[in-house]
C-alpha cells in the first residue's frame, strides 16, 4: 500500500522528531513485558499487540522514551503487555492525561490506546479536543462495536437494533462513524485498518507515527466472545474484495476482485459507486490525503454507512498543522528568550511596594 | 475658605458601593494601595455579584468594596462601615445596613432620579425625607461635577461620566489624608495607550480631591497614622496572587516546571490567569475542555516529572473526584487547589463559604486519603502553596490546598520574604533499579516504599532500565503488578492510609495562643476565619474574659499534638462557615464534645458576633 512520504510540516518536523534514538534497534522480545496476557483466546487484540510489539522496535527509538496511556476496557489492558512506560488510567480520560504528558515532555513518543467505549462514549469530549488541538499523540482505537470488559452492552459504534443485555429490544441509537467524527473534529491524520491484516495495520501505524500531530487510527477489531463476526464480511475471502475499499494516496478509488468498481463525484456534489468500464477510468476519483479541507475524505468515510456499502480503509487524511504541544513550548521558549528566565525575587517585589524602616515608620 | 479641622482616628472602615460597571473594585483597590503606601494595616473584602453586568441601577447589580485600615494590626475587613459611598439608590438600599448609625454617608445625588429610586422601591427620595436621619449625609453631585471638570476634554458625556469613580476616589483620598502618588502613577500606566483618558481620569481625581478641600460640605478631614509593622519591604497581596506566587516559588525550589491544567471557574480563574503570565518561569498552563481534562492533564504531566497542579472551586472538585482517586493509587504528586465558594451546586459563586472540608477528606469512593492544607490569610496562601508542593512531592501524593473566596479576593499587606530563606524542596527521581529478581537480575519495583515516608519511588519516562506500568487497579506492594490477593489489598489500603497519617511527624505542632495560661475555653478554627476569630478573642480579652485560640492549617493529617491540646480545655468552640464539618472530624477523631457555631451567609464572620458566641459559651 502506498502511503505518501509524510508531508513535512512548515518547520520540517515529523512525529518522531525530538525523540532520542538508539544506535541498534531493539527486538520484539525486549518490547514484550513479563505479564501474562489475559485477553480471551481468539481476541483480535492479540494480533494488534503482536503487530505493535514488532513495529515499535523498528522505529529505532529509545524504548524508555515510549509511553502507552490507556483508559478502561479490554483494549486498555494493552500497556501492561508492552515493556515501555505506561499508565492504565480511568475510563475515557486517557487523551487528557496524554495531553499533559506530551505537552510537558517533547522527548516522548506517546500512544493512547483504547476501545470504542473509552474513545467514543465517556471519552468523546477528550478525543475531539485532542484532535482539535492536534496534540502530538498516536491514538489507536480498537473498535469491536461492543463493550467487552463489562460483558456485552452495546457501544456508540454498535449498529441500530443491536440486541444486548442492556438493549434486549434492540438498540435505538444511531452509531458514530468514527472516521467521520474524527474528520469533523479537525483531525490532521485519520486512518482505518483491520486487526487481522498485519501488513496494512503496520503500514498505517508507520504513517501515523511519522505524522507530527494527533494521529487517529480506527482498528476494526473482533471480539469473539461478545460480538463475534462483526467484520466477517470484510475479512472473508469471498466477500472482502467487494466489501473493502483500500484507499491509496495518489491512486484511483477502486475496489472489487478486478478493481472493476470505482467511486466518482456525482453532479449533485455527492459520491457514487460505478462500474469503471462503463463510467470511464477518467471519471474515477483519485484519492489525495492532503486536501486542505476534509470534506472529500468525509464523503469517502460515508460510503460504508449505506446498507451493502463498501467500507473504506487506509489513510483518509494527512495534513500538517502546528501542534498544540509544540506551540505551547514555543510560547514558553519565547518568553524566556525575550524577557529572560523567571526572577522570583523581582516578581515578589513587583507592583506597589513600600518599605517599613527599623523604627516601624514608612520610608 | 473656612479652616478645615483634622481629626485623628485609630481605625476606619470604608465601604464603596455602586453598579457593577461603576468601577467600585478599582476605586477600592486604589484606595487600598494609597493606604498601604501610608503604612496602615489593612484588610479588604470585595463583595461583587456573579453576573458580569446586571442591569444598571438594580439591586442585583450592586458591587461593593469594603476596607478596614488602622494604626494597629487589623484582622478583619470590619464588622460595620464608618463610611458608605453609594453611587446610586440601588447601592444605598443594598448597603445601608452595613453602615453604622452616625456614620458618614456620601451619596451621588445625580443618580437619585425618580426612575432610579422607583427601580429599587423607594417611594420618595431618601435624601429629602428623614429615612437617613441617623447618618451624617453628604450629598454630592458626583456625576455632574465630574462632567463639569472634564468639559474641556474631547470626550462624550458617557465617557466623562465614567470617570466619576476617580472623582469619588479623589474626594475620599482627601478626606482621609491619603498619599496620592501611587494613584497618579497607576492612572498613567493604565491609560498609557490613551493620553486623553489618562489625563481625564487624573483630572477627575484631582477635582475630587480639590472638591473636598474647598467645599464647605466637608469641614473635617481625618488622619489614620501608620501602624507599627515589622521592618521590611511590603506590598499588598490578594490570596489568589499569593497562591500563584507560592506555586512559582515551589517550582523554583524543587526545580520542577509547573504544569497547570485548569478550567475557568469563579473564584479560581485568577490563578490560571496569573500563572499564564509567567511563562518565563517555565510554566505551562493548559485551559482544558473541562475540569476532568484539567486534572487529567496535570496528572499526566506529573507522571512525566512536572509539578502538576489543578485549580478549581467546589463544583470542579466534584468532577475531579475520580481522577484524585487515581492519583492516590498511582501515588504521584499533584496539587489540587479548591478555592471554596458557597454551595451546594452552583450556589453563590462570588460568596465565601468553607463547606468543602468533608468533600476533601472523603469525596472519593473507596479509602482514598488525601492530605489537606488550608491557608488562614491572603498572604498565608503563599506559604501554604509551598507546603502543599513539599508534601505532594516528598510523599508522592495528591494534596488539597483549601482556600476560599474571601482569601482569594481579599488583600492585606505582605512582608515580602527573602527568596534565599525559602525552604528547599529536594526531588529524588530514581535512576537505578531498586530490587533484585530471584535470578539476581536487577529490576525496578515501582511500589517498593521508602521506610520512613512510605512513599514509592518516582521514576519518570526517559529513564533507561526502569520501564514500568502503573494503573488504577490494585497492585502488589513492592512489585506493582496487578494483584487481587486479599491480604495484599488489605495491606495496601492500610499502607496508603499510613503514608498520609505519617505526614503528621513532618508538620509543625498546633500552636495555642493562651495568653493567661488558664483559659478553660478554646476557640478552634481553620481557613479564613482566622482573622475574625482573632479579632473576637481580642474583644473578649479586652472586656476581661479568658479564652484560648488555636488555628488548624493542616486538616489531614491533624498535627500530632492536636488531641493533647484539645484535652487541656474544658470547652472547645469551633466557628465555621458550614454546618459543622471540622467539628464532626474533631468529635469523631478525638471524642471531644466540640461546640459548633455556624453561619452560612456567604460572608465572613463578624468579630462581634463571634465575641458574643464566645461569651455565651463561657458563661453557660
Amino acid at each position: 500500500m502506498s502511503i505518501p512520504a509524510q508531508p513535512i510540516g512548515p518547520d520540517g518536523r515529523s512525529g518522531l522528531d525530538l525523540i532520542p534514538v538508539v544506535s541498534e534497534k531493539g527486538n520484539k522480545k525486549e518490547y514484550t513485558s513479563d505479564q501474562e496476557v489475559r485477553w480471551c483466546p481468539g481476541c483480535g487484540d492479540y494480533a494488534i499487540l503482536a503487530a505493535v510489539q514488532s513495529f515499535l522496535p523498528d522505529l529505532g527509538l529509545k524504548r524508555e522514551n515510549i509511553v502507552c496511556v490507556s483508559g478502561i476496557g479490554c483494549a486498555a489492558r494493552f500497556p501492561y503487555y508492552l515493556n515501555t512506560y505506561g499508565i492504565h488510567s480511568i475510563h475515557g480520560r486517557a487523551p487528557a492525561i496524554a495531553t499533559g504528558l506530551a505537552t510537558s515532555r517533547p522527548d516522548l513518543s506517546v500512544w493512547v490506546i483504547g476501545g470504542d467505549g473509552d474513545f467514543m462514549s465517556i471519552g468523546g469530549n477528550h478525543l475531539i479536543h485532542a484532535l482539535r488541538r492536534n496534540v502530538n499523540l498516536k491514538l489507536l482505537m480498537f473498535n469491536n462495536r461492543i463493550y467487552g470488559l463489562t460483558k456485552g452492552q452495546y457501544s456508540p459504534t454498535s449498529e441500530v437494533g443491536k440486541i444486548t443485555k442492556s438493549t434486549p429490544a434492540g438498540s435505538v441509537d444511531t452509531p458514530f462513524n468514527p472516521v467521520s467524527l474524527a474528520l469533523g473534529a479537525e483531525a490532521t491524520f485519520v486512518a482505518r485498518t483491520i486487526d487481522s491484516d498485519r501488513k496494512h495495520l503496520t503500514a498505517v501505524l508507520r504513517a501515523a507515527t511519522e505524522h507530527r500531530g494527533a494521529a487517529f487510527v480506527e482498528i476494526l477489531q473482533n471480539c469473539n466472545i461478545f460480538n463475534d463476526g462483526a467484520y466477517d464480511v470484510l475479512k472473508d475471502p469471498d466477500t472482502r474484495d467487494t466489501a473493502v475499499l483500500r484507499l491509496e494516496h495518489g491512486e484511483p478509488v477502486t475496489f472489487g476482485p478486478d478493481r472493476e468498481k470505482g467511486v466518482r463525484l456525482t453532479g449533485r456534489g455527492g459520491l457514487e459507486v460505478v462500474d469503471v468500464a462503463e463510467a470511464g477510468a477518467d471519471s474515477i476519483l483519485v484519492h489525495h490525503v492532503d486536501h486542505d479541507e476534509p470534506a472529500l475524505a468525509f464523503m469517502l468515510s460515508r460510503l460504508g454507512n449505506v446498507d451493502g456499502g463498501v467500507t473504506p480503509i487506509g489513510v483518509f487524511r494527512s495534513v500538517n498543522r502546528p501542534t498544540y504541544d509544540d506551540d505551547v513550548r514555543a510560547q514558553v521558549d519565547d518568553a524566556v528568550a525575550t524577557r529572560g528566565p523567571g526572577d522570583l525575587a523581582a516578581l515578589l517585589a513587583s507592583g506597589d511596594t513600600w518599605r517599613i524602616g527599623a523604627s516601624g515608620a514608612t520610608g | 475658605m473656612s479652616a478645615k479641622e483634622t481629626q485623628q482616628r485609630d481605625r476606619v472602615v470604608i465601604r464603596f458601593a455602586g453598579d457593577s460597571g461603576d468601577g467600585m473594585q478599582l476605586t477600592g483597590d486604589r484606595f487600598t494601595s494609597e493606604t498601604a503606601e501610608l503604612g496602615n494595616d489593612i484588610s479588604t473584602l470585595p463583595d461583587f455579584p456573579a453576573e458580569i453586568r446586571a442591569p444598571a441601577g438594580t439591586l442585583a447589580g450592586v458591587s461593593a468594596f469594603q476596607l478596614h485600615f488602622a494604626d494597629h494590626d487589623v484582622m478583619t475587613p470590619g464588622d460595620i462601615a464608618d463610611v458608605l459611598v453609594a453611587m446610586n439608590p440601588a447601592a444605598l438600599k443594598a448597603n445601608l445596613g452595613e453602615l453604622r448609625p452616625g456614620g458618614d454617608l456620601i451619596l451621588n445625588t445625580d443618580e437619585f432620579t425618580s426612575r432610579n429610586l422607583s427601580k429599587v422601591g423607594y417611594a420618595a427620595n431618601p435624601i429629602d425625607d428623614d429615612t437617613l436621619a441617623a447618618y451624617q449625609v453628604h450629598p454630592v453631585p458626583l456625576t455632574s461635577l465630574t462632567v463639569e471638570a472634564l468639559k474641556e476634554f474631547d470626550l462624550t458625556r458617557k465617557d466623562a461620566e465614567r470617570a466619576k469613580n476617580m472623582f469619588a476616589l479623589g474626594l475620599l483620598s482627601w478626606l482621609y489624608s491619603r498619599p496620592t502618588e501611587t494613584t497618579r502613577e497607576f492612572l498613567g500606566h493604565k491609560f498609557s495607550k490613551s493620553p486623553l483618558l489618562a489625563q481625564a481620569n487624573l483630572t477627575a481625581f484631582n477635582s475630587g480631591w480639590n472638591f473636598g478641600e474647598t467645599t464647605e460640605a466637608f469641614t473635617i478631614r481625618y488622619e489614620v497614622k501608620p501602624a507599627v509593622m515589622a521592618p521590611g519591604l511590603y506590598r499588598n497581596i490578594t490570596g489568589n496572587t499569593a497562591l500563584s506566587y507560592g506555586l512559582l516559588a515551589a517550582s523554583m525550589q524543587s526545580k520542577l516546571p509547573i504544569f497547570l491544567g485548569a478550567y475557568p471557574i469563579t473564584p479560581a480563574s485568577d490563578i490560571l490567569h496569573e500563572l499564564a503570565k509567567h511563562k518565563r518561569f517555565g510554566v505551562q498552563t493548559f485551559q482544558a475542555e473541562d475540569e476532568i481534562a484539567g486534572i487529567g492533564a496535570a496528572l499526566g504531566a506529573s507522571f512525566g516529572g512536572a509539578l502538576g497542579v489543578t485549580t478549581t472551586s467546589g463544583p470542579g472538585v466534584d468532577l475531579k473526584s475520580e481522577a484524585i482517586g487515581l492519583a492516590v493509587t498511582l501515588e504521584l504528586p499533584l496539587i489540587v487547589c479548591d478555592i471554596q465558594r458557597a454551595g451546594p451546586s452552583t450556589g453563590m459563586p462570588t460568596k465565601v463559604e468553607q463547606s468543602d472540608l468533608l468533600l476533601a477528606m472523603f469525596g472519593r469512593h473507596g479509602e482514598a486519603p488525601v492530605p489537606i492544607i488550608a491557608p488562614l490569610s491572603p498572604s498565608d496562601c503563599f506559604d501554604a502553596a509551598i507546603e502543599a508542593a513539599r508534601i505532594a512531592v516528598k510523599y508522592r501524593t495528591p494534596v488539597f490546598l483549601l482556600s476560599d473566596a474571601y482569601l482569594a479576593n481579599g488583600s492585606e499587606p505582605w512582608l515580602i520574604p527573602d527568596v534565599e530563606t525559602l525552604p528547599q524542596l529536594p526531588v529524588d527521581f530514581v535512576t537505578e533499579p531498586n530490587h533484585e529478581a530471584a535470578d539476581g537480575t536487577p529490576e525496578f519495583w515501582p511500589y517498593l516504599r521508602d521506610r520512613d515516608t512510605l512513599a514509592r519511588p518516582w521514576a519518570v519516562p526517559g529513564t533507561p532500565g526502569l520501564e514500568h506500568r502503573i494503573g488504577g487497579i490494585e497492585k502488589s506492594d513492592g512489585s506493582g503488578n496487578i494483584s487481587y490477593d486479599p491480604a495484599n489489598h488489605d495491606s495496601m489500603v492500610r499502607l496508603r492510609q499510613a503514608k498520609v497519617d505519617g505526614i503528621a511527624r513532618d508538620i509543625p505542632p498546633l500552636e495555642v495562643d493562651d495568653r493567661d495560661g488558664d483559659a478553660d475555653l478554646l476557640v478552634l478554627g481553620w481557613g479564613s476565619t482566622y482573622g475574625p476569630i482573632g479579632a473576637a478573642v481580642g474583644m473578649v480579652r479586652e472586656s476581661g474574659g479568658k479564652v484560648a485560640q488555636a488555628h488548624l492549617r493542616y486538616l489531614n493529617p491533624f498535627p500530632a499534638n492536636t488531641g493533647e491540646v484539645l484535652a487541656r480545655y474544658r470547652r472547645v468552640l469551633i466557628p465555621e462557615m458550614n454546618l459543622g464539618q471540622l467539628a464532626m472530624l474533631i468529635r469523631s477523631r478525638f471524642l471531644v464534645d466540640a461546640i459548633s457555631f455556624t453561619r452560612v451567609r456567604g460572608m465572613p464572620f463578624k468579630a462581634d458576633e463571634l465575641a458574643d458566641a464566645i461569651k455565651d459559651v463561657s458563661e453557660s
